[in-house]
């Protein structure tokens, strides 16, 4: 892939900074998320929680069913594939997709093997729990970042961990003497220019979003103040009693998250929320897969 | 390029605070504010985000539209009520500098999508002109008298017709992509994605 290529992919996650991305499965649900003002639509046949729910093996979805997505709205759309699944990357790249989220919410196709993204034109964006399999990802060609959380469970919990450790070593990392570096990427076992420029710049090379477990505009409102760049939500709008309120409030949540006075009306009368899992009682731990 | 990881939390430049004048207002509801922020720290000149419609101060005498999605800008615009005074900023002919979703907002037609934002740019804009990301692309082109400028598009517009009051800057492989228009500046590309900052030194001038 063309360095040109790789720039222009990184370029496109910067577009969608202080924004919300939505999990979709139908055309109408992408015109509420678009219309609610999300700055991007992930189109999944099921969403998280479901998968979660229905157990058994979850693959890329039906490109019909996404081509259906695309035709409906003009922000980018984004699907995910197993991780690893280098076929299914493909494909999404066939039928011309935005962005592709190699993702621990499918069921791995390979239990050792990431994807070498840097062999696709389209840009991935994947999960990451700590700084060094962040910076793993970015090695292989991952052109956005975004914490594992626990898709499916509306707890925040994880996706909370996840970025305070990612921020916390980075700190670590920026912190270090220069010559103390090299046995730093030693440690978090990524490439030494990788951990350099993390030392030098304070951040990762690519955008950072928070992702798994958002629920309410408080609990986005939550992961910007913690440094995350834009949020994902996937189950806690759909499944949620008021879904186009829900979805403008975690997106006006998300450009104003320092406004507390603002939280407190977007709170107000949003319906139900999702019901939610706790982190101790759920049986697949999602966040575990691929390291 | 992504910017410095202090832009997550700095609403102005140090400079802005305690102006009373000469500070640009940088839209800042989604999208690439903080790399604009960083183009003007490296000229040295002030800047304020602009997120709600109080921030909209007598210090403010231009205005950078970013690159974003426009759909969610200009819902935002509305809602946090910056809408008016902005557009009461740009009505007054003072500065203003849109990128990418922003020429999309100055636009006066959009010729695929029934919204109107700010409709002062005498041109007619067509959104995700080049198609989806595999269509993103970088090229170099002159903006006017500025040579050799490098232009970075991400699922970028370009303009379908031009009317009487603007000006063609900018063209690529024949389509319109960088207009003046008094002391508006538009481009459908993302000079705040680059390393050049004159274009954002010809704003500063107006």
């Amino acid at each position: 892939m063309a360095q040109n290529r790789a720039e222009l992919n990184r370029n496109l996650a910067q577009m969608l900074k202080g924004g919300v991305i939505m999990d979709v499965t139908t055309p109408e649900q992408a015109r509420i998320a678009e219309d609610a003002g999300a700055c991007a639509v992930m189109a999944l046949e099921r969403i998280p929680a479901d998968i979660r729910a229905a157990g058994g093996v979850s693959r890329m979805s039906d490109p019909a069913m996404i081509k259906g997505i695309q035709a409906a709205v003009s922000i980018p759309v984004m699907a995910k594939v197993r991780i690893g699944h280098i076929a299914e990357a493909r494909i999404l790249q066939a039928i011309d997709i935005d962005y592709i989220d190699e993702s621990e919410v499918l069921s791995p196709a390979d239990d050792v093997y990431h994807i070498d993204k840097r062999q696709f034109d389209v840009p991935f964006v994947c999960g990451a729990k700590n700084l060094g399999e962040a910076l793993r990802r970015i090695a292989e060609g991952a052109a956005m970042i975004r914490t594992k959380g626990e898709p499916g469970t509306g707890d925040v919990i994880q996706a909370v961990r996840h970025m305070r450790t990612m921020n916390k070593q980075i700190r670590e990392l920026v912190g270090l003497r220069d010559d103390e570096v090299y046995e730093a990427a030693k440690q978090l076992a990524v490439p030494y220019d990788l951990a350099k420029y993390v030392h030098d710049n304070g951040r990762l090379p690519v955008v950072n979003f928070a992702a798994g477990g958002v629920a309410t505009p408080a609990d986005a409102a939550l992961m910007m103040e913690l440094g995350a760049e834009g949020v994902f939500v996937g189950s806690g709008i759909f499944k949620s009693g008021d879904p186009a309120k829900r979805a403008a409030a975690i997106v006006k949540a998300t450009a104003n998250w320092q406004d507390a006075d603002l939280l407190a009306k977007l709170s107000e009368n949003l319906g139900e929320a999702m019901v939610g899992i706790n982190e101790d009682e759920i049986q697949t731990i999602m966040a575990a897969r691929g390291e | 390029m992504v910017v410095a990881v202090e832009y997550i939390s700095k609403e102005e430049s140090a400079d802005a605070e305690s102006a009373t004048h000469g500070v640009t207002g940088i839209l800042a509801v989604q999208g690439a504010f903080a790399e604009h922020a960083a183009m003007l720290d490296r000229l040295g000149a002030p800047w304020k985000l602009l997120r709600a419609a109080e921030d909209f101060d007598d210090s403010i005498d231009r205005v950078i539209l970013p690159g974003g999605e426009s759909t969610t800008q200009g819902k935002l615009l509305h809602s946090t009520g910056l809408f008016e005074p902005i557009a009461a900023h740009i009505a007054a002919g003072k500065p203003v500098f849109g990128t990418c979703a922003g020429m999309i907002l100055l636009a006066k037609k959009l010729d695929n999508d029934e919204h109107v934002y700010f409709g002062a740019l005498d041109a007619v804009v067509r959104r995700n002109a080049y198609g989806r990301q595999l269509g993103s692309f970088a090229a170099t082109a002159d903006f006017g008298d500025i040579k050799d400028f490098p232009l970075v598009f991400i699922r970028g517009p370009f303009v379908v017709s031009v009317g009487d009051k603007a000006t063609v800057e900018t063209e690529v492989d024949g389509r319109i992509v960088g207009l003046r228009q008094g002391n508006i500046i538009a481009t459908a590309f993302h000079p705040e994605l680059t390393d050049d900052t004159r274009i954002h030194e010809l704003f500063l001038g107006l």
